[in-house]
């Protein structure tokens, strides 16, 4: 979901900037607190792991195919702070040295992926992981539920800036519904392997998955 | 399992997925694509023939002629190895970015030599 430069006008684009920046700087500013000797590597790999699995375009309709955005999967793992600037540097790699995600979009790109989807995902996660049973499978549907909303909020973001910039005289409310519609398939795929991940995770080594440290003190259940 | 031990099955999956399965991924056009080439009509070799879209707009990426653009390296014809390939930089360019601005901030347990 990169948009390229040119979809959405300037001076938008350069608003968007401002704006995921200063986002950045907040999630940097809240990290610190998280980010520990045990934490940083781990969200290092988190990092390089969503960059791998966003290569992976799955097919979702014909001729439409989708990749995991990671917002889900980072914040079940490091949390939100760290887990926001986890995607932002995926984001940024990919833009400065594969030429996806237009730099002037770059702003864009990070509000969409890197700030909406994410703070969607972790408050989700947030609720579902204290309602839903606490046992693997309730971490799983978290997972999967958390990313169809994260996926299509991160969309609608998108539909947003378009409203506000868009540099093509077309229906907003025909973008809104494509997009809409796409994304919650493309979220599904996502919530697949996030929740595959996550789970996968909690087996070996519950203690580090930061969700289960927030919101389940006493990690029963996750045992396999 | 060791966290170390964690951490390098967790890179050697990451390697894996990014340089051999996305080989295999698919090459159609992503959700936002698919949204921006609505209204417009194609030919075979996918140049717009007509219509009103969002692509029709778009311009080319500043550093298209990078050497890794389009998760590809420049000089390798196959493509399987010159996707993986640049998946494979890609995954260790993300994990020492990212490792590294996250070690460098994180908080320094006093008492602790770092």
């Amino acid at each position: 979901m990169h948009i390229a430069n040119g979809i959405i006008n300037g001076p938008v684009s350069a608003i968007f900037i401002v704006v995921a920046a200063a986002g950045l700087a907040l999630c940097v500013w809240r990290a610190k607190v998280d980010l520990d000797d045990r934490l940083a590597p781990m969200a290092g790999l988190v990092a390089a792991f969503i960059f791998a699995v966003q290569m992976l375009n799955f097919q979702v309709l014909p001729g439409v195919s989708g990749h995991l955005l990671g917002g889900t999967l980072a914040v079940i793992l490091v949390g939100p702070w760290v887990g926001a600037l986890c995607v932002a540097t995926v984001l940024i790699v990919q833009a400065l040295v594969f030429a996806d995600g237009g730099l002037t979009a770059i702003g864009l790109n990070i509000t969409n992926m890197a700030l909406l989807g994410t703070a969607a995902a972790y408050l989700l996660v947030a609720v579902l992981l204290r309602v839903l049973p606490r046992t693997t499978g309730g971490l799983g549907a978290t997972a999967l539920i958390a990313s169809i909303v994260g996926v299509v909020v991160a969309a609608l973001g998108f539909v947003v800036e378009y409203a506000l910039g868009g540099t093509t005289d077309l229906s907003l409310a025909g973008i809104a519904a494509t997009m809409a519609g796409v994304h919650v398939l493309i979220g599904v795929g996502e919530g697949l392997i996030a929740a595959t991940t996550v789970v996968t995770v909690a087996k070996v080594r519950p203690d580090l998955v930061y969700a289960l440290r927030a919101f389940r003190k006493t990690p029963i259940g996750v045992a396999a | 399992m060791r966290r170390r031990t964690f951490l390098i099955t967790g890179l050697l999956v990451a390697l894996l997925l990014a340089g051999v399965v996305s080989g295999f991924a698919s090459g159609s056009p992503d959700g936002l694509d698919h949204a921006a080439r609505e209204g417009c009509t194609f030919n075979a070799d996918d140049e717009i023939t007509g219509g009103t879209c969002m692509a029709q707009q778009e311009q080319d990426h500043q550093l298209a002629g990078s050497p890794l653009a389009d998760y590809g390296i420049k000089g390798i014809d196959n493509e399987l190895l010159s996707t993986g390939l640049s998946g494979v930089v890609g995954v260790l360019l993300t994990f020492a970015v990212g490792g590294g601005l996250f070690w460098l901030l994180r908080r320094r347990e006093p008492g602790r030599k770092a």
